[in-house]
């Protein structure tokens, strides 16, 4: 038995070590792949954005520095183009417009569909998810027409949010259904009726703030979306940041300010998704 | 609840189904899948609309009321606390809505936290708790605003069974303590008969029986009732002068008026017995065992009688003596039996179980 035992036991050894060895090597591939490939693709993004950078602190003469385009952002303006902070304050504006008025118009409705009327939840998935398969400029030809219908009302470049929450519809759309499939609505809505609560208590006071993560994705994604739009305001004669900059790029092909501007409004919206995941982090962090 | 009807389309979940609850009682509905018992308990919570018929609460219809005015206190079979609030702001959310000052909902929430063992974990939050104790704290979220009436929505189906059976003697305690009429939905008959003052066992959306555990358990008013709550043996018996003879065992019958002929009846194991004697190896009730299951105190022994098998509840002292195999000879005590129409193919098969 003894005999049995140890000539099975040898054997045995050899090959559970060889897996090991095995499994170690791979993982080391496996390691040395993800390395790679997460290098290749950094440099892919980083490359633009450090040249965008470069050229934005590059002064009148080759290889010298300058912050002379950071500078101009606050008090560059051209003939025939609005100040170009002007532009950089109504964009912002128009985030944050655009922003409210989706949370606004898109949450209550999702949970109410949720909670009420499921039956409903096929069409408003549709209609939301909609605007991701028409083009933009689609889009302008059939706003034209209206836009052009109240142009004598003289309104401001801020009337483009109501177009920009149509186009950040389906990303909104989809963070925000990510986060309400993540809760248990129908029960915490039955609960907070049970104990009291109106449908605006349920809505307000229990399904939102278990939202809270999905409603930041939101607002990110939206506030990116108008950050970096261009198609629309332009060919509705809208003047936003983007159209902002290419005016003057049509008008002075070098001007720093167009780097300086981009950047800025990059490291506004990594500054934002940071502001974003740390609010989300503090959140889940709660110590109980 | 006075004929109450809910339709699902051609489906009927409840068909005119009438209830009463006493103060201060907990009757636990029971019934199979899709029998209407979580119906019943939705439409007196004002979560669903009645088709037809009327709720009333100490006098006052609330048929048409709204959920939320309800006054009803609610525990879910899903864990449902706030995942966003803790155990303390969970347990003082209804009595938030009702404008109640922050220390004295404060003092209130930890008074029912208390009552539940959970005043130690109130600054918890729902994810850091176990589901016996995120049951215990609905439990407390739903009395804290002293509810007319409190409905339990089969609360402990997704525990475990040590837990589950813990969470049960601790309800029922809370609900002497606190005197508050109850409704208790189950599918789970030992949940039911071991903690409820009345049990009704439901069936496509009528309540079968509505009665005291012991009645139900010993005097079934239909057969559905005798074969849903416990084991029972279907026999095949002669009635003859109101009394029914099954194998050569005369039995008296539960119901009066029943015609002359054959029937099933039903027998429950506890009923059948070991013969004092194996001497009669012609007896109809004579077989061989077939299995023979362990359950504490007792053990339930499975016999083959040739043409049918009859499960009978015996001691465990008694039961070591058998083994598979061994041939036992078994008698009926004779309690009162309630028989069915008889000749349904396979009627005298035995040990259907709930």
């Amino acid at each position: 038995m003894a005999a049995i035992t140890s000539v099975g036991e040898t054997p045995m050894a050899a090959p559970a070590k060889r897996p090991v060895g095995m499994q170690g090597r791979r993982r080391r591939r496996l390691n040395l792949f993800r390395y790679v490939v997460f290098t290749v693709f950094g440099l892919f993004f980083l490359l633009p954005l450090l040249a965008l950078a470069r050229w934005s602190l590059e002064g009148a003469k080759l290889g010298s520095w300058s912050l002379t385009a950071w500078r101009q952002i606050a008090s560059y303006s051209n003939e025939g183009i609005p100040p170009l902070i002007s532009t950089v304050e109504i964009t912002l504006e128009l985030a944050v417009i655009t922003s409210v008025v989706m949370l606004v118009l898109v949450v209550p409705t999702m949970i109410w569909i949720r909670l009420r009327v499921r039956w409903l939840a096929r069409t408003m998935e549709f209609l939301c998810l909609l605007p991701l398969t028409i083009p933009a400029i689609v889009l302008v030809v059939g706003l034209g027409p209206i836009y052009n219908k109240i142009a004598h009302l003289s309104l401001s470049t801020l009337m483009l949010f109501w177009v920009y929450v149509i186009l950040a519809l389906p990303y909104a759309y989809r963070a925000l259904a990510a986060g309400l499939n993540a809760i248990d609505a129908t029960t915490l809505s039955e609960a907070a009726r049970s104990l009291g609560a109106s449908w605006f208590s349920v809505i307000v006071r229990v399904i939102m703030p278990n939202m809270w993560d999905a409603m930041l994705n939101a607002l990110l994604l939206t506030s990116a979306l108008v950050l970096g739009e261009f198609t629309i305001a332009f060919f509705l004669l809208y003047f936003n940041l983007q159209v902002e900059l290419y005016s003057i790029s049509r008008n002075t092909p070098n001007a720093g300010v167009i780097f300086s501007t981009s950047t800025a409004s990059l490291l506004f919206a990594f500054v934002l998704l940071l502001i974003l995941s740390f609010a989300r982090r503090r959140r889940r962090g709660i110590p109980g | 609840m006075e004929g109450l009807s809910r339709h699902y389309g051609a489906v009927v979940a409840l068909d005119h189904l009438d209830l009463t609850l006493r103060p201060g009682e907990l009757v636990a509905l029971l019934g199979p899948s899709g029998c209407g018992k979580t119906t019943t308990l939705r439409l007196l919570a004002g979560l669903e609309d009645t088709d037809t018929g009327s709720i009333t609460v100490a006098g006052r219809d609330i048929t048409r009321l709204p959920a939320s005015k309800r006054d009803m206190g609610m525990v879910f079979q899903a864990y449902s606390l706030f995942p966003h609030m803790t155990v303390r702001q969970n347990a003082g959310f209804g009595l938030r809505l009702r404008r109640v000052g922050a220390a004295e909902r404060d003092k209130r929430a930890l008074e029912m936290l208390d009552l539940v063992g959970l005043s130690t974990q109130a600054d918890r939050y729902p994810h850091q708790l176990s589901g016996g104790q995120q049951q215990r704290v609905a439990l407390a979220r739903a009395l804290a605003i002293e509810p007319q009436v409190l409905l339990l929505d089969e609360p402990l189906s997704a525990l475990d069974a040590k837990v589950r059976a813990q969470l049960r003697d601790q309800i029922r305690r809370i609900q002497l303590e606190v005197g508050i009429t109850t409704l208790f939905v189950t599918h789970d008959q030992e949940e039911a008969l071991a903690i409820a003052d009345r049990v009704g066992v439901m069936r496509e959306g009528r309540i079968e029986q509505l009665a005291p555990p012991t009645e139900v358990y010993s005097r079934p008013a239909t057969s559905f009732v005798a074969e849903f709550v416990g084991l029972t043996n279907r026999l095949d018996g002669e009635v003859s002068g109101g009394q029914v003879t099954v194998r050569g065992c005369t039995l008296p019958l539960m119901e009066d008026n029943v015609p002359d002929g054959r029937v099933v009846a039903l027998v429950r194991p506890e009923a059948v017995t070991m013969a004092s004697h194996t001497s009669a190896e012609a007896s109809p009730l004579v077989g061989t065992v077939i299995a023979i299951t362990f359950l504490g105190a007792t053990s339930r022994v499975t016999v083959n009688l040739g043409d049918t098998t009859v499960m009978a509840q015996l001691a465990t002292s008694d039961a070591t003596a058998l083994s598979a195999g061994s041939r036992v000879a078994l008698t009926i005590r004779p309690d009162p039996v309630l028989v069915s129409a008889s000749s349904a193919p396979g009627a005298s098969e035995a040990g259907e179980e709930a």
